[in-house]
């Protein structure tokens, strides 16, 4: 259904179909602790500038805290500290990606996003099995771009658990 | 998203009519109980059980239909005075009218239902018609109306003459959105019918007025039509237009048989589904002199609701911006942004004002909770309401039917005396529980009031001793003994009932009320009754809040927990045990915690002189001081749901955006004073 109509008037370009849209997936690339990770973009929302998040009593370390969202209380969760990679220090160039998975928002802390990258949806494998290593659990998958690898999260693993962890 | 179901919508359109529709109905058979109904009381009784049944049919909601069409017959029994609407009759019917709704919300939600009590209240139905004669054409007129199905032909041919109507609708009947062509159809579903427009009375176009009635019609009816079938045919129609049956002798002069479909010109619809033209068809006729409404998802409220509150929050921080541009106190900008804020305030009433719902609908619920109970107990009750227009906000209400079903059960099961007792004192066999609400000074009064016994101090105070909640020798004033009652685990009863008992006690209805910003109080007459007194907020989106400071992190304190406020010396701090210290306060012990430290902002701190004491109300009546480093500020704050994004916080009620654009946390008294480390119950801090 996508053929295009041919044009007389043109010589016939040999050019590569483009991928159907399905086929490939957009990364929201990003890094923690020298390593690339990524986010599908289709789970996030908005990617904003840092501000000071009122601390949670009694929250688990990675939780920062919530911060106003447009009249919204969204939670901030240190990205690095939840993957085990240690606690970052704030800086004011820090930025939040709103995401929302599983019906849930939450802001990711991270120092900056890096590129959005295009990859094709079978260049994506599943992460090697890393028993022992803290940081698997969260990654759906892993993808080579170019010379890189980028490590794809699993938000529903990422996401603190729904209820008692505070407790 | 795909596009929802259109019978989905529909569907969930006729349970929320079914609401209303019960809703009338038991305010129908309460009219009837307390005497204040006529006929028309009984017709619009009839009409709702009716409705349902209609609907219930289009739906295939076989058994709801079912129930509905024997509840049906009952009150089609009462409408043309084959039985008489006496007490018996009525209880009957308002158990019946409870069953139904719980057919219709299980229905609703899928949920099964418990069938003996259907089964239970179908018996005492045929018991109470058992002498009359089995109605069974009820069955045929109605299922084709509804389901728009062609109806078989085979109502019994043996009547002697067929019937022949005239039929002469008024103004009002088009006006309430009926239309003669779905009676008319009706009636010719029933068999071979001849139907004659009359409209000689028809002016010229010049000086036709559009909503004036011109035509009438004479029907022939099919061979073994009844006079019922014709009465349910019109049953919508009634005072509506003038209407003469009369058995057919003669043939119709100048016929003209019009199939079934008489002139009024417009939209052409067959049969009255749900979704006919006039959709108001079936409730018209029972709310023509309401004023209109519309139905509005919740949802869309809450954000509106939500939006608003947003900018209140932006208007605070606006003016917290400009006043730090040291703008003269008398420029445009400060008028202009003083009549923003005044603006901002109306807006906020009138979104609020939304929200609020009349509480009539839980007053009625709590009528069936009292017939439960008495019926339970044995005690003849009656339910007495008052105020059932005030308002008060959806939210609140939701939250209310559970302790104010623990009180009526309270009053019915203790408040109330056995007959006997009330013969003795000379009182009307008949107790009497008053449901009553009104507003006062910007908050919603709910009072619960019994004409029973009233308290019984003597026996408060000696099982207060035994529960260790009170010393030997005190000496409580009267009301301080009244307010044992919401102590936990306290209950005069000794035998747990089925009723109230169930290990819960006042403690529990106080805690409830509590959670809603709310405040309970009894007032107790020996041998005149008892009052227990709710107040409550008018929202729960908006708290008068303290802004407080503790450990570097702003927070508010619901204004209603604080008693007082004290600036701590040093001097007038003791420590009890190395966790635990205590604070004086004009004479007595109040444990102390300090704010920060208890939400882990900071480690302990030993020396707390020059930190602000708030003496704050916990659980029971019982009270403690919470220290913060500073009072900040004294100001309305927009509650803001901590989502579910997370769990629950112990000592975090909430949040709420200040105006620095902030967020604050809302503290809740009761849950820090509990999570507090090292801190459990107070010792025998009961009496206030």
């Amino acid at each position: 259904m996508t053929q295009a109509v041919p044009d007389p008037g043109a010589a016939p370009v040999p050019e590569a179909p483009p991928l159907p849209e399905d086929r490939q997936i957009e990364l929201l690339a990003f890094h923690l602790g020298g390593q690339e990770y990524s986010v599908d973009i289709m789970s996030v929302r908005e990617i904003r500038g840092w501000s000071k998040p009122t601390p949670l009593p009694h929250a688990p370390g990675y939780l920062r805290g919530v911060i106003n969202l447009r009249g919204t209380v969204l939670p901030i969760m240190d990205l690095s500290e939840r993957l085990g990679l240690g606690r970052r220090e704030a800086s004011g160039r820090d930025v939040i990606i709103v995401i929302e998975a599983e019906g849930r928002s939450i802001g990711l802390l991270v120092s900056a996003v890096s590129d959005i990258l295009t990859v094709p949806s079978d260049a994506l494998d599943a992460p090697p099995d890393l028993t022992g290593e803290d940081g698997a659990r969260f990654l759906s998958s892993i993808a080579l771009h170019g010379d890189c690898l980028t490590r794809v999260l699993d938000l529903s693993a990422v996401l603190p658990p729904r209820t008692s962890a505070l407790i | 998203m795909a596009g929802p179901d259109p019978m989905d919508a529909i569907r969930k359109t006729f349970f929320l009519e079914c609401e209303d529709l019960l809703e009338a109905l038991l305010e129908g058979l309460d009219a009837l109980s307390t005497g204040s109904g006529d006929t028309d009381t009984v017709h619009s009784v009839f009409r709702a059980v009716h409705s349902i049944k209609g609907g219930a049919g289009a739906f295939g909601l076989d058994r709801l239909v079912t129930f509905a069409h024997r509840f049906e017959s009952g009150l089609d029994a009462l409408r043309t005075g084959r039985i008489e609407a006496d007490a018996g009759a009525l209880q009957l019917f308002l158990r019946a009218a409870d069953l139904l709704g719980d057919l219709v919300r299980a229905s609703r939600d899928g949920l099964p239902t418990d069938a003996g009590a259907e089964d239970s209240v179908l018996a005492d139905l045929d018991g109470l018609l058992g002498t009359l004669p089995e109605e069974r054409e009820e069955d045929l007129d109605f299922a084709p109306a509804m389901l728009a199905i062609p109806l078989d032909d085979d109502t019994p041919a043996d009547a002697p003459a067929p019937l022949r109507l005239s039929f002469r609708p008024h103004e009002e009947l088009y006006l309430s959105g009926n239309d003669p062509r779905h009676i008319l159809a009706a009636l010719s579903r029933l068999g071979p019918t001849e139907v004659t427009c009359h409209a000689e009375a028809l002016p010229d176009l010049a000086t036709l007025n559009p909503e004036s009635s011109y035509l009438h019609w004479t029907v022939r009816c099919a061979p073994g039509v009844t006079t019922a079938d014709i009465e349910a045919a019109f049953e919508f129609a009634a005072g509506l237009c003038d209407l003469e049956v009369t058995a057919d002798e003669d043939p119709v002069p100048a016929a003209v048989p019009v199939p079934a479909d008489p002139p009024p010109p417009d939209k052409n619809l067959p049969g009255a589904g749900p979704a006919a033209p006039p959709p108001a068809a079936s409730s018209a006729s029972a709310a023509t002199t309401q004023t209109p409404t519309v139905r509005v998802d919740l949802d869309r409220v809450d954000r509106l609701v939500n939006l608003v509150g947003e900018l209140v929050i932006n208007q605070a921080m606006l003016s917290q911006s400009v006043r730090q541009g040291s703008l003269p106190p008398n420029s445009p900008v400060m008028a202009g942004l003083d009549e923003f804020l005044q603006l901002t305030r109306d807006i906020q009433d009138s979104v609020m004002m939304i929200r609020a719902q009349p509480i009539k609908p839980l007053f009625q619920r709590m009528g069936r909770i009292v017939r439960e109970a008495a019926s339970r107990t044995g005690k003849a009750v009656r339910l007495e309401t008052s105020g059932e227009g005030t308002e008060i906000d959806k939210t609140v209400l939701d939250k209310l039917t559970d302790p104010l079903t623990h009180m009526i059960r309270n009053a019915v099961d203790h408040g109330l005396e056995s007959t006997e007792v009330r013969r003795i004192a000379g009182k009307p066999d008949e107790g009497t529980v008053h449901l009553a609400a009104h507003h006062r000074s910007g908050r919603v009064i709910i009072d619960v009031s019994d004409d029973g016994g009233g308290l019984d101090r003597a026996r408060i105070r000696a099982r207060a001793i035994e529960r260790g909640l009170l010393s030997e020798e005190a000496d409580p004033t009267p009301s301080d003994l009244d307010a044992l009652l919401f102590q936990p685990g306290f209950s005069t009863v000794d035998t747990v009932s089925d009723l109230s008992g169930r290990g819960v006690g006042m403690d529990v209805v106080k805690r409830a009320i509590q959670t809603l910003g709310g405040r309970i109080a009894i007032t107790t007459e020996p041998g005149q009754g008892t009052t227990f007194s709710i107040s409550l907020p008018l929202t729960l989106a908006i708290l008068d809040g303290m802004v407080v400071e503790a450990g570097g992190e702003t927070m508010v304190m619901p204004l209603g927990a604080v008693l007082e406020t004290q600036t701590v010396t040093g001097a007038d701090m003791d420590a009890l045990t190395p966790e635990s210290r205590v604070l004086r306060v004009r004479g007595r012990m109040l444990p102390l915690l300090d704010l920060g430290e208890v939400l882990g902002h900071h480690p302990r701190r030993d020396d707390l002189a020059g930190c602000v004491a708030l003496i704050v109300q916990a659980e029971g009546g019982s009270r403690y001081a919470l220290t913060v480093d500073r009072i900040a500020d004294q100001r309305q704050v927009v509650i803001k749901g901590l989502g579910d994004s997370y769990g629950p916080i112990p000592g975090i009620a909430a949040a709420t955006i200040l105006g620095d654009g902030q967020v604050a946390l809302i503290l809740d008294p009761i849950e820090l004073r509990e999570h507090a480390p090292g801190a459990r119950r107070p010792l025998a801090e009961t009496m206030p």
